[in-house]
C-alpha cells in the first residue's frame, strides 16, 4: 500500500523537515500498517491469554478458594474440638470440686465422730474421777465424824471419870451418839 | 506546521510529531507489513502482558508472588465486570474482553514512557477495536436472538405513538456507538500527549519553563489516571454492548 507519489523519504504525511503534515492519525498511508500489526498483537494476546494465562489463573484461584474452604472447615473442626475439651475440662473441674466437698464432709463427720467418742470418754473419766473424789471426801468426812465421836466418847469418859462417876462404855457411846445426832 | 517553525521567538511546536509512524529499520515507505515504531510498542505491550500473565503466574502459587497477584487482581476485576454486566452467559466471552482490556491498558501505560509511541492514540487502531466490537456484538445479537434482536430498538413499554420515533433514535444511537467508542479512546490519549508536548515546547522559554514543567507534571499525573480510566471505560462499554446483544429486551 505504498503511495506512488512519494519520494524516497517516508510519505506524503511528513514534510521535508520530518514534521507531520496535518494529523498523523488521518494519514492514509499508515493505516494499513497499524491495522495489520494491531491484529497481530490482538491475536497474540488472545492466544496467550486463552491458552495459557487465563486457565492457569482460574485454576490457581479455584485451588486457592478450595484451600481456604478446607482450611476454614479444619479450623471449624478444631474449634469444636477445643470447645469439647473445654466442656470436658469444666465437667472434670465440677466433679473434682464435688469430690473434694464430699471428702471434706466425710473427714468432718469422721472427726466429729472421733471427737464425740473422745468427749464421751473424757466425760466418763471426769465423772469417774468426780465420783472417786466424792467417795474420798465422804470417807474423809466419815473419818472426821468418827474421830470426833471417838474424841467425844473419850472426853466424855474422862469427864465422867473425873467427876467421880463411872459409866460403862456402852452407855457413854449411846449417849454421845444421841447427842451428836441432835 | 512548517511555517510556524520560526515564529514566536524560536518556539518550536510539533505536538503531533510524536504520532508519526516511522519504519524501525531504514527510511523506506510504510507498507502494511513494515516493522514500525507502532509495531515496536505494540510488541512491547504484548511482551509486558506475557511477562505479567505468563511469567508472573509461572509459580501457580497458592500464596501469590507480587506479579502473580497483579495478574490475579486484573483477572478478578475484569471477570467480575463481565459477570456483573453481561450475566452468567457472558462469561464465555471473558477472554476476548480481557484481550481488549489488556491491550488498551498496557498500550496506554507504556505510551506514558518518554520517547515511546502510543498506538491507542491512533484512530486507525481504536476504530478497529471499536468497530470490531460493534460488528462482533451485532452479529452475535442476530445469531443468538434472530430477528428478536431488533427488539433492542423497539421500546415496548413506551406509548405507541412514540415507539417509531424512539426506534429511529435508538437505531441512530446504536450506529454511533462504535464511532464514540473508538474516538473517545483515541481522542483522550492523543489530547493528553499533545498537551504534554505543547507544555514541553514552552519549557524551552526560560521565563515560563518552571510553569511549563509544573504543567507537564500535572498533565502527566492526569494522563496516568486517563490511561487507566479509558481502558476501563472501553472495556465496560464493550460489556454493556455485549449484554445488549445477549439480552436485547429492555
Amino acid at each position: 500500500m505504498a503511495t506512488e507519489t512519494n519520494d524516497t523519504v517516508a510519505s506524503a504525511c511528513v514534510d521535508a523537515g520530518g514534521s507531520a503534515l496535518g494529523m498523523p492519525q488521518l494519514c492514509a498511508d499508515w493505516i494499513p500498517n497499524q491495522i495489520f500489526w494491531l491484529l497481530v498483537a490482538l491475536v497474540a494476546i488472545y492466544f496467550v491469554m486463552s491458552r495459557i494465562a487465563l486457565p492457569r489463573i482460574g485454576a490457581v484461584l479455584a485451588e486457592r478458594s478450595g484451600t481456604i474452604t478446607n482450611d476454614i472447615a479444619a479450623a471449624e473442626e478444631l474449634k469444636n474440638k477445643a470447645a469439647e475439651a473445654e466442656t470436658a475440662y469444666e465437667k472434670a473441674l465440677v466433679d473434682a470440686r464435688a469430690e473434694a466437698h464430699k471428702i471434706v464432709a466425710e473427714a468432718k463427720a469422721e472427726i466429729q465422730a472421733e471427737l464425740d467418742v473422745e468427749l464421751q470418754k473424757a466425760d466418763a473419766q471426769i465423772a469417774a474421777k468426780t465420783a472417786e473424789s466424792e467417795a474420798a471426801i465422804a470417807e474423809i468426812r466419815a473419818g472426821a465424824v468418827k474421830s470426833v465421836t471417838d474424841v467425844a466418847k473419850a472426853t466424855t469418859k474422862e469427864l465422867v471419870a473425873a467427876m467421880g462417876g463411872s459409866a460403862d462404855a456402852k452407855t457413854i457411846t449411846a449417849a454421845v451418839s444421841a447427842r451428836m445426832k441432835g | 506546521m512548517a511555517t510556524e517553525e520560526h515564529s514566536e521567538g524560536g518556539l518550536v511546536f510539533h505536538p503531533l510529531d510524536q504520532f508519526i509512524v516511522k519504519p524501525l529499520f531504514g527510511d523506506g515507505p510504510v507498507h502494511w507489513y513494515t516493522v514500525t515504531n507502532a509495531t515496536l510498542w505494540m510488541a512491547i505491550a504484548v511482551l509486558a502482558i506475557v511477562g505479567v500473565f505468563v511469567l508472573g503466574t509461572r509459580g501457580r502459587a497458592i500464596v501469590p508472588s507480587k506479579l502473580q497477584s497483579i495478574g490475579e487482581m486484573i483477572y478478578g476485576f475484569i471477570y467480575k465486570m463481565v459477570e456483573d454486566v453481561t450475566g452468567k452467559d457472558g462469561v464465555k466471552y471473558f477472554p476476548y474482553i480481557m484481550t481488549l482490556f489488556l491491550f488498551i491498558l498496557f498500550a496506554n501505560y507504556l505510551a506514558l514512557l518518554p520517547m515511546s509511541y502510543s498506538p491507542t492514540s491512533m484512530i486507525a487502531v481504536t476504530a478497529i477495536l471499536g468497530f470490531g466490537v460493534f460488528i462482533a456484538v451485532t452479529i452475535l445479537g442476530f445469531v443468538k436472538n434472530g430477528a428478536a434482536f431488533l427488539g433492542l430498538f423497539w421500546m415496548s413499554d413506551a406509548p405507541a405513538i412514540l415507539r417509531p420515533i424512539i426506534a429511529v433514535i435508538e437505531v441512530i444511537s446504536y450506529f454511533v456507538r462504535p464511532v464514540s467508542h473508538s474516538i473517545r479512546l483515541a481522542g483522550n490519549i492523543m489530547a493528553g500527549h499533545a498537551v504534554i508536548k505543547v507544555f514541553a515546547g514552552f519549557a524551552a522559554l526560560t521565563l515560563v519553563s518552571p510553569v511549563a514543567i509544573l504543567g507537564i507534571t500535572a498533565i502527566y499525573g492526569l494522563e496516568v489516571l486517563v490511561a487507566g480510566i479509558q481502558a476501563y471505560v472501553f472495556t465496560i462499554l464493550t460489556c454493556v454492548y455485549l449484554k445488549d446483544a445477549l439480552h436485547p429486551a429492555h
